[in-house]
């Protein structure tokens, strides 16, 4: 035992870290060997992110050890994981460099701010070094550019170029592909074989389980914040893998009431924004519940913006009941007949510091008004008849809606739109953050919907919800629409194994 | 403690305001006479209609600091129109308030069309309407019976219906005054019943969820910046009425006492927010400070350091509120 762990490799044991007493992390080992490429695997939660924060110095753990080359050390801060040679590559590298400052600036940026460094500086030396630096990586990369001018794709070249200037042995990608194009995304895979090659241990975090077995030698999968199996990527399947991150699956019981599916109601064709959203096409008939399921990043809330005119489309159109609708603005949208109830429902969805009835009044203050003046009456009586229809639990409507649970928070924020006549109702996640009996309600609320012949687009990344609820899912994958189910087809493992990029071999 | 913090900053500056009159009043006994305090209100009229603009920008998130320079354009633009014009009343008024909302159409443009912070793209009109009026003026005043540059003399005479406005009774109150009372009562209206006042509210309250409810937010921002150029219009208007000359840099020191007026406003009743009843207090409290320090010969010159003295504790006051509230 002592032989192998003398061995150049880095190890955690018996890792426990709780957030105010619930456990995130319980007694999980992981050891990462020198020059491997290892991916960390997981959903949403698992405890991938938080075990990495704690090699970073992020976060300390409650208990456990990490031991680096047979020597046990401690981290208590990103500084000390940077000096014992332990790098995190973060996925927003926008926050990680200084735009105003050129590429080599950058580059030598620790170099340049540690303590006691030089206090003037060898410009002809830091930028040959850089330039050394990124031609080891096969980057050519103008190093008097500023780092503001670079592409994504550059700017994280220039993050991997600093931390190779400071002696890096052992790195961390967080979802560094999210962002690039497959091109972008091939030319870091060779970047990461050559850090490899230098002897070099990687950690990979990544959703796309493709490329994890495209690059990685072993892959760890989480869950729960356990660790369930480490294994040599040659050695499984991406099955194995989806089954590993999901378990055993308990079908969540979601009442499901029967609408009659009518006409095509809403017709989307070729939307499309950047990297981001994909030549997006699908129709949904009157009465029918569609859901679009796919990882965080997947595109989907761009998809919902894009739909409601929230954001400007590259290009595509949408139609309801065969008229073309006019993305300019959410006005607009609005007025075409769709209506959208956005993921960040605090921040979008509702305003926080208004009364539950000001909330409701919004996006009908003209049918509410005489002559441009409110009437007070019909407020009031627009208010309870909303809160009666939805059972929003609150004291009057003259609540503050900051003041409301969760739940009723999102209740207000869908039933603002109830009153409007609408035909096509966009849902952006609508059950994050609320309690289990909200959600029945918010199902409830959306069944509903559908018996009165609205067309339902249901954006989740809750696999469960959307069989449970949808009478058809479309899988989502890097802003592209990838695979349909019917009902009753999909089950959450083959949503999973789609959602990361993957396709079912059986079939 | 907690409530004793609150109480204060609901009625904080209602309790300042009735301290200095008290104060003054026990001071000097020709304080609190009626003709003194009718005089208060008659000076203050214009400040407010002034700040009424600027409770319209902050409502929307926004600020507006050219409503000053638009103060002074729309005083000798009108006093022009009368003198060197002889136009009637009604297209003399008409021009002016035009003016006012071609300067809100222009802010509105930089700031909601091609996304200029609002205190730059206003600093920036600010100077450009200031310059506007120096130039059209060539520096000078416009008054009654003045030489024209060729020598003859001016052919027009303010207009005396047009000086009612500004000098005017009805009974015992001055006219300016009587305005200054259904401009507050008709735009605290607009805002707590109109559907425009909601909206406009809503909008600076959180723009994108008002965007994403519908609401055609530009419109709204737009509309708000051209009711900020409107109302300084007729605050000049007044001014030109009032004094009867078209006095250069009217608006110079306008928007100062227009913004502290808005903010001490914030914490008028404890509403946190612009709001005109709070506006109206707030123009009060800066009238009665200069007219009471006034009486204690304290010199003109030093009212800068009055009116600043005042922003800045309405700022202090409603920040810290506002901060404790957030984290809270």
């Amino acid at each position: 035992m002592q032989t192998m762990s003398a061995n150049k490799q880095l190890q955690m044991k018996g890792i426990r870290k709780a957030f105010s007493g619930i456990p995130a992390l319980r007694n999980v080992d992981f050891i990462l060997h020198s020059g491997e490429v290892h991916a960390l695997l997981g959903a949403n939660g698992a405890g991938k992110s938080t075990l990495m924060k704690i090699l970073s110095g992020a976060y300390s753990q409650d208990e456990g050890t990490i031991v680096i080359d047979g020597q046990q050390v401690h981290i208590s801060s990103p500084g000390d994981a940077k000096s014992l040679g332990i790098h995190c590559v973060y996925q927003e590298v926008d926050t990680a460099l200084v735009a105003q400052l050129s590429v080599v600036e950058n580059v030598m940026l620790d170099r340049i701010s540690a303590k006691g460094s030089k206090a003037w500086l060898n410009w002809g030396k830091l930028e040959k070094e850089a330039e050394e630096t990124l031609a080891r990586l096969g980057a050519r990369i103008p190093v008097r550019r500023k780092a503001g001018e670079l592409t994504l794709a550059e700017k994280q070249l220039v993050l991997i170029a600093r931390l190779l200037t400071e002696k890096a042995k052992y790195v961390i990608f967080d979802e560094p592909t999210a962002p690039l194009s497959l091109e972008e995304a091939e030319r870091l895979f060779r970047v990461i074989a050559q850090l490899k090659s230098e002897g070099i241990g990687i950690v990979f975090i990544s959703h796309r389980l493709p490329e994890v077995f495209q690059i990685c030698d072993r892959v760890t999968v989480m869950r729960d914040g356990e660790r369930i199996v480490t294994e040599a990527a040659a050695a499984m399947t991406m099955q194995d893998v989806v089954h590993a991150m999901l378990g055993r699956v308990f079908e969540e019981e979601y009442p499901k009431l029967e609408a009659a599916i009518g006409k095509p109601l809403l017709n989307v064709s070729g939307i499309h924004l950047g990297h981001q959203v994909k030549d997006v096409s699908f129709d949904v008939k009157s009465g029918e519940i569609v859901a679009i399921v796919g990882l965080v990043g997947a595109g989907k809330t761009e998809l919902s913006r894009l739909l409601f005119g929230a954001d400007k489309a590259d290009g595509g159109t949408v139609s309801v009941n065969g008229q073309a609708v006019n993305l300019a603005s959410p006005a607009d949208a609005f007025k075409g007949g769709l209506v959208l109830v956005p993921e960040e429902r605090r921040k979008q969805g509702i305003l926080v510091e208004e009364s539950v009835k000001n909330n409701l009044s919004l996006p009908i203050l003209s049918a509410l008004s005489k002559l441009g003046f409110l009437s007070g009456k019909r407020e009031t009586n627009n208010a309870e008849a909303v809160i009666g229809r939805l059972g929003v639990k609150t004291s009057s409507p003259e609540q503050k809606v900051a003041h409301l649970s969760g739940g009723n928070q999102q209740k207000v924020s869908i039933g603002k739109w109830l009153p409007t006549g609408a035909s096509v109702y966009l849902f952006d996640e609508p059950t994050k953050g609320v309690d289990i009996g909200a959600k029945s309600d918010i199902f409830k609320i959306i069944g509903t919907l559908a018996t009165q012949g609205k067309a339902i687009v249901y954006l989740t990344c809750e696999f469960a919800e959307a069989i449970g609820i949808a009478d058809r899912i479309m899988v989502m994958c890097d802003g592209k629409l990838v695979k349909q189910f019917g009902r009753g087809e999909a089950t959450q493992e083959k949503l999973m194994l789609y959602a990361s990029g993957g396709k079912d071999e059986t079939v | 403690m907690e409530k004793f913090s609150s109480f204060l900053f609901k009625y904080g500056s209602l309790i300042v305001i009735a301290i200095v009159i008290l104060f003054f009043s026990l001071w000097d006994e020709h304080f609190f006479t009626y003709a003194n305090l009718s005089d208060i209100l008659r000076s203050i009229s214009i400040v407010t209609f002034v700040a009424i603009g600027v409770t319209f920008s902050l409502t929307v998130d926004g600020f507006d600091l050219s409503v000053g320079s638009t103060v002074s354009l729309t005083t000798v633009v009108t006093a022009a129109m009368m003198v060197w014009f002889e136009q009637p009343l009604i297209v003399v008024l008409i021009v002016a308030i035009a003016i006012g909302a071609l300067v809100g159409l222009l802010n509105a443009l930089l700031i909601v069309r091609i996304r200029i912070p609002d205190l730059l793209a206003t600093l920036a009109v600010m100077y450009i309407v200031a310059g506007i009026h120096k130039t059209y003026t060539k520096g000078y005043s416009i008054y009654n019976n003045m030489p024209m540059p060729d020598g003859s003399t001016a052919p027009g005479v303010f207009n005396s219906s047009f000086l009612w406005l500004g000098q005017g009774k009805i009974g015992q109150i001055p006219v300016p005054v009587i305005l200054m009372v259904i401009a507050v009562i008709v735009v605290h209206l607009f805002f707590k019943y109109s559907k425009w006042g909601r909206q406009m509210q809503t909008t600076g309250g959180n723009e994108e969820a008002a965007r994403l409810s519908g609401i055609r937010v530009r419109r709204i921002r737009t509309a708000a910046y051209v009711a900020s150029g409107v109302f300084a219009a007729i605050g000049g208007v007044l001014f030109a009425a009032r004094v009867g000359t078209g006095q250069i840099d009217a608006g110079a020191p306008m928007m100062m006492e227009a913004v502290a007026a808005v903010f001490v406003g914030y914490s008028v009743f404890g509403a946190g927010k612009p709001n005109v009843i709070g506006t109206f207090f707030g123009a009060l409290l800066i009238g009665v400070l200069l007219n009471g320090l006034t009486m204690m010969k304290v010199q003109y010159y030093s009212n800068d350091i009055v009116k600043g003295v005042v922003l800045v504790l309405a700022l202090a006051v409603t920040f810290i509120h506002l901060n404790k509230r957030r984290n809270g």
